[in-house]
This record gives structure tokens, C-alpha cells and sequence, in this order.
């Protein structure tokens, strides 16, 4: 069975500090991680591959640096990895994103399963899986948590996804693009097995020359069809915070259930 | 093509932008800031700049082939869920009527199910003009394609403008899709629509780095101009049942055979874990310690209604499961009260809750962060005042 993962590099935000002057993001050391949704989709691709055989293929779509991300990836046991880097990638939102992975996929050629996190922590979009599978014309499995079946050779799955009502069972047939949630399975850390052959895996890098048929209107930021037009801090929360301190517990309940009642919110 | 620009007459070298940048992708060459490729244009240097010498790239082609102005109208998808319309549809047929009289455009909004042509009535009554109904027994649970599909269909034969869905699970799936093969601009997670008085594009506000920093985003080339919305954002709209509109039955065309997905069952969750819609939710963290703790929540949520939530670190310790976790790795909530008990208020946890419109917090520690967001806090063991707080609340709401 053939699976590949689509993973992003991004900023690990437990890094982030907020300015209370400016109210913007101040970073000191930098890291970046790779997407903790991404995670779970590795986790998952390497169970699947442990289960009935196959191969892992990553693949990351980013600036230069994002190789560590695959490097990681391949370190948790992947096979295969592959960077989609080029300066004409550079400012794709999630239509080019989708565009110029689905580009790579077809290139990769044969799968069963693509795996991608429910979204990334840092557009928080949650659009470029949906957007890869309606591109490559497949099956399209969202906020999965879990595989209940998998039968390669019927090219048949059964999933569970997480939805707000409660968990929709969802049988479909292969391929099939699945984003995971969190809740699916507990991601491994990489090993020195691992870890040493990701340092002497050849990693190629494919830019726009290598994907065919990539129309180069429809990639990075001229290919993107939203644009950011303007940037600003959250307005702040109104109001100081009003602490409750009475004589007893009672009290300080009594006078806190008045508040929220003078709310008019109930 | 650079993504940022900077603009050198205005530079003083500060540094500023480069301690905020994300990417580790400014430096100064000469006392002057200059970015290298490491640059994904993600806007969170900008604020920093004292001088405003710091603004993304805008070049890029202008719109090409068929006129934009062919294309007019506000759409609404309206979700359902067994028959029952979805809150945060509702909310956006208010916030649709709106923009569609700000375009001097109809509201149109699209209702796809089985049996469902009671919903196609109420969207009028809640300020469709026009309803585009879809019934079909293909379409009784939603599915990504043919749900898809029949909008597709529409798109290219009306021609709106603005097409409109939930942020919910199955909006954010269906818009994605649908954006992706019609090759136009979708924004996530709006919190905010307007229209721009001078081109008439709709501006499309969202959060980003985890509520960090906001981005007003247009798609001035691509028609429709898309957008996902988040709960509770827009106010529900007051029902008319004498507003008068059009409904239009639709035929589905896909077929069964088309379809590579088969809805088998669905496991309802209680109300009380549906935090997207909840309007009150109670969470618990850490301070609970163990799963116990949760039943002091429960019963103040069951007084109030409400929802009960939790963080992160609640569910990695097993006590309740990750369907109600908020934060930046569970679920991002915007209900009029949230009451924090036991929680810090990490930085990931506050991304997911700090828009809530009345936050309380109650914990031992007075210099935990969720103090820092708080309307209201109670210093104190959560075990003492859940309950007193409960008993209040059964005594003055009358329950």
C-alpha cells in the first residue's frame, strides 16, 4: 500500500510571546516544528504501513528550510521525501497550496491514502486537504479519528469522523484523502535508527520546472486567488478584570452569579 | 516576486520586524532590514515597524477572460442537520442580508437535503429573497461530492458574487472543495464581513497565529468571493414568517453510482458536547484533578444549559474525551459565557476561547494567564465555588 503524507513547517507557538505594549508577536529563538496535526498523520501512514506493508511517502511544500521538517518525518520512519520549493511557489495561499501539491502527488504517481492533518496551527485554514482531493478528483475523508477498517485489496475503508453533533461512520472507497485529528493516535518519536538515515537520505527538491503540466499562472502568489490586504492587532478584551472578593465562598458566588446575570446573556 | 516589501527610505533600522518575525526571516545588512527566501508573506512583522516601511507585496495580475460584473448576489449555504436548520446558517442569513443590501443584490440562499422544504421556507423567513432547493434522497445525509457537485452546478448557471458557509465541520469540508474546483479565493474562519465602499469587494476579516493577528483578505479576480464564518460572530437575524421570497426546486444530477462514499451510522453526541454551538460553556483543566472533577462542571452547565469544555491537558490526562477540548489543537469557541475552572490559560488555550464574550475565571493561583483575559474571577478552590456557584444560579434563575 502506497501512502503519502503532506506535511508543513510551522512556527512552534508555544515560542510566542505577545508584546502587551505593541499587542503583536514577539519570537525570541526560533523553531520550527513540524505541524502537530501533521503529526498524527505520520503516526497513522506508519501504522497503516506496518499493517499491511506498502511505503511512506512525505511530502512539504515551503521555503528552503522546511527539508527539516521532512528530515523528521523520514526520522519517525518514513521512506520517502520529497521538497516542493521554489521562489514561484512563494506566497501560495491555500488554492495554490492545493494546486501545487496535487501537482506533486500526480508526479509521485500510485497511492492508496493520503494523509493530512485536520489543518495547520498557524493558518488554522483547514482547506488545502479538501482542496488536494477535489483537485486530484478522489474520495475526501475530514476529521477523521479513527480507521475502523481497511481492506487494500476491495479497495474499501470505514472511517469515524468527528463532527460537532457527535462521530459520523463513513464507508468509502480508495483512494482517499483523510485528514486526522489529534485524537486518532499517539505520534512516536523519531528513533537513532531513523534519525541516521534521514541524515543520509537524499531529499530531492522539486520546483515548478519539475511538476508537468504546472501552469504557472496558477502558482504562488500570482496564482493565488485571495490576498491579504491588510494587517492589524485583535482589538483588545474590553474592560479590566473585575476579581470578586467577598467574606465567604458563598458570597463571592452570590455576587458573581448577579454579574453574569446582569449580563443578559442567559 | 518578493512578498514583502521594504521600503528603504523609511527604514531606521530598528530590528523590531526581525525579533517578530515567525520565520527568522529579516536580518539587517547595514543597519538596514532586508528578507531573505525564509519569507511566507505572513503579515506579522508589519505592526512592529515605527516607521510603516513594511507592507506585503501587492503586485499581480489583474483579472483576465470574463467580466466580473457578470456575477451578482449574496448565497447562503444552508446547513442542515436531520431536518434541523444549523444555528450558524441562520446567523449568516442576517450577516447575508446585510451585505446583500450594502451590493444592492439579492440574498440567495441554498438549502440541499431530503425533505427539507420546510427550511427552504424558513430561509426566507430569516431574509432569503430566493431559495435554491435541492431535494433529493442522495442528498439526506451530507456528503462531500454530491453536496458539492450541486452547488458546482449552480455556481455556473447563477453567477453569485458572494458565496457564504458555516466554519463548521462540514462547511469548512463542502467550501473547501467547492473553492478548489471552481479556482476561486476562499477565506477560513471569518470574523468579520464587510463590503469595501470603493470596489465593492468583500472584505474578509480572520485571525491568524492563533488569534495573534488578524487579516482583512480580499479575492478581487475570482468569482465568487468565498468565505467560511465562525460561530456565533454575526447576530441571529429575528424571523419574519410574512416575508414573502422565491423557491426554486433544483433537480440533483449526480447518481448513486457516482458517489464514492456511503454515510453508515452516526453516533449522537449529548448537547452538552457540542461546544461550536453551546452559548455557555464550563471548562476544567488541570486544577480538576481527575476525571471526577468533571461532574462539579456538569452540574453547573446543566443549570446554565451549557456546554462542558476542557483543556488540553485534561484530555492527554484521560479525564474526559477530545471532543471537548478547546484550544489550538481541539476546538476554537466563541459562546456569550465561558467559565474557566481550574485553567491556566495557556497561550494555546486562550487562542481557542478569548473571543467568548464574557470569560470567568475561577482558580487558586492569581497570577495564572487566564486572569489576564477575564471579565470576571474568583480566587479559590473551583470545588467550593462550582458548587456555591451553582446553588446562586438554581436560587436566582429560578430552577
Amino acid at each position: 500500500m502506497n501512502i503519502i503524507v503532506c506535511i508543513k513547517q510551522v512556527p512552534d507557538t508555544t515560542d510566542v510571546k505577545i508584546n502587551p505594549e505593541t499587542n503583536t508577536l514577539v519570537r525570541e529563538g526560533i523553531q520550527n516544528i513540524i505541524n502537530p496535526f501533521d503529526l498524527y498523520a505520520i503516526e497513522e501512514a506508519l501504522r497503516l504501513k506496518e499493517k499491511f506493508g506498502g511505503k511512506v511517502s512525505t511530502i512539504s511544500l515551503g521555503p528552503p528550510q522546511s527539508i527539516n521538517a521532512l528530515k523528521e518525518a523520514v526520522g519517525m520512519g518514513a521512506d520517502e521525501a520529497i521538497q516542493l520549493s521554489d521562489r514561484a511557489f512563494a506566497g501560495s495561499d491555500s488554492w495554490a497550496t492545493a494546486y501545487t501539491l496535487a501537482l506533486a502527488i500526480k508526479k509521485i504517481g500510485e497511492f492508496d491514502i493520503i494523509l493530512c492533518g485536520k489543518q495547520a496551527i498557524d493558518g488554522d485554514t483547514g482547506q488545502v486537504g479538501p482542496g488536494i482531493a477535489s483537485q486530484l478528483g478522489i474520495t475526501q475523508l475530514t476529521y477523521v479519528f479513527k480507521i475502523i477498517s481497511l481492506d487494500p485489496e476491495a479497495g474499501a475503508i470505514t472511517v469515524e469522523r468527528l463532527l460537532e453533533e457527535g462521530r459520523e461512520i463513513v464507508e468509502a472507497r480508495l483512494p482517499a484523502l483523510l485528514t486526522v485529528v489529534k485524537d486518532i493516535n499517539q505520534p512516536r518519536r523519531p528513533t537513532l535508527f531513523h534519525i541516521r538515515r534521514a541524515s543520509k537520505l537524499l531529499i530531492p527538491t522539486w520546483t515548478a520546472a519539475d511538476l508537468p503540466g504546472a501552469d504557472s499562472t496558477r502558482l504562488g502568489l500570482t496564482g493565488s486567488p485571495t490576498q491579504v490586504i491588510k494587517i492589524f492587532s485583535p482589538p483588545k478584551r474590553e474592560g479590566v478584570l473585575n476579581l470578586i472578593t467577598a467574606d465567604n465562598v458563598e458570597q463571592s458566588a452570590s455576587v458573581l452569579a448577579d454579574k453574569i446575570i446582569a449580563e443578559k446573556i442567559l | 516576486m518578493p512578498l514583502l516589501d521594504i521600503d528603504k527610505d523609511k527604514c531606521i533600522g530598528c530590528g523590531n520586524c526581525i525579533d517578530a518575525c515567525p520565520f527568522g526571516a529579516l536580518s539587517l545588512v547595514d543597519g538596514m532590514v532586508v528578507v531573505n527566501d525564509k519569507c511566507t508573506g505572513c503579515g506579522a512583522c508589519l505592526l512592529t515597524c515605527p516607521m510603516h516601511a513594511l507592507n506585503l507585496s501587492q503586485e499581480r495580475p489583474k483579472a483576465t477572460g470574463e467580466s466580473l460584473s457578470a456575477y451578482s448576489g449574496v448565497w447562503v449555504w444552508v446547513e442542515q442537520f436531520k431536518g434541523k436548520t444549523c444555528g450558524i446558517s441562520v446567523e449568516m442569513l442576517g450577516q447575508g442580508r446585510k451585505l446583500a443590501n450594502r451590493r444592492n443584490a439579492s440574498l440567495t440562499a441554498c438549502v440541499l437535503g431530503h425533505q427539507v422544504e420546510h427550511i427552504a421556507k424558513e430561509a426566507i423567513s430569516f431574509g432569503a429573497d430566493r431559495v435554491l432547493w435541492v431535494d433529493d434522497e442522495i442528498l439526506a445525509a451530507y456528503r462531500t461530492t454530491p453536496y458539492a457537485g450541486a452547488l458546482i452546478d449552480l455556481v455556473h448557471q447563477y453567477n453569485p458574487e458572494i458565496f457564504l458557509l458555516g466554519a463548521s465541520s462540514r462547511g469548512r469540508d463542502l467550501a473547501g472543495s467547492i473553492a478548489s474546483l471552481l479556482y476561486t479565493g476562499l477565506t477560513a474562519d471569518c470574523t468579520g464581513l464587510d463590503i469595501d465602499s470603493d470596489s465593492g469587494l468583500l472584505l474578509q476579516t480572520r485571525p491568524a497565529f492563533g488569534g495573534n493577528i488578524m487579516a482583512t483578505i480580499t479575492c478581487p479576480n475570482h468569482r465568487p468571493q468565498m468565505a467560511t464564518v465562525r460561530h456565533h460572530v454575526f447576530e441571529m437575524p429575528v424571523d419574519d414568517p410574512r416575508r414573502q421570497g422565491q423557491v426554486i426546486a433544483v433537480k440533483a444530477t449526480l447518481r448513486p453510482e457516482q458517489i464514492t462514499t456511503q454515510v453508515v451510522d452516526f453516533i449522537l453526541e449529548k448537547d452538552e458536547v457540542n461546544l461550536a454551538d453551546a452559548r455557555v460553556i464550563v471548562a476544567g483543566g488541570h486544577g480538576l484533578g481527575g476525571p471526577d472533577g468533571f461532574q462539579t462542571l456538569h452540574k453547573l452547565a446543566d443549570v446554565l444549559g451549557g456546554a462542558v469544555g476542557s483543556s488540553r491537558s485534561a484530555v492527554d490526562a484521560g479525564w474526559i474525551s477530545y471532543a471537548h477540548q478547546v484550544g489550538q489543537t481541539g476546538r476554537t469557541v466563541r459562546p456569550d459565557l465561558y467559565i474557566a475552572c481550574g485553567i491556566s490559560g495557556q497561550i494555546q488555550h486562550l487562542a481557542g476561547m478569548k473571543t467568548s464574550r464574557v470569560i470567568v475565571a475561577i482558580n487558586t493561583n492569581p497570577d495564572a494567564p487566564i486572569f489576564t483575559v477575564a471579565n470576571y474571577g474568583i480566587v479559590g478552590d473551583l470545588f467550593q465555588v462550582v458548587p456555591a456557584l451553582t446553588e446562586q444560579f438554581k436560587k436566582k434563575l429560578h430552577k
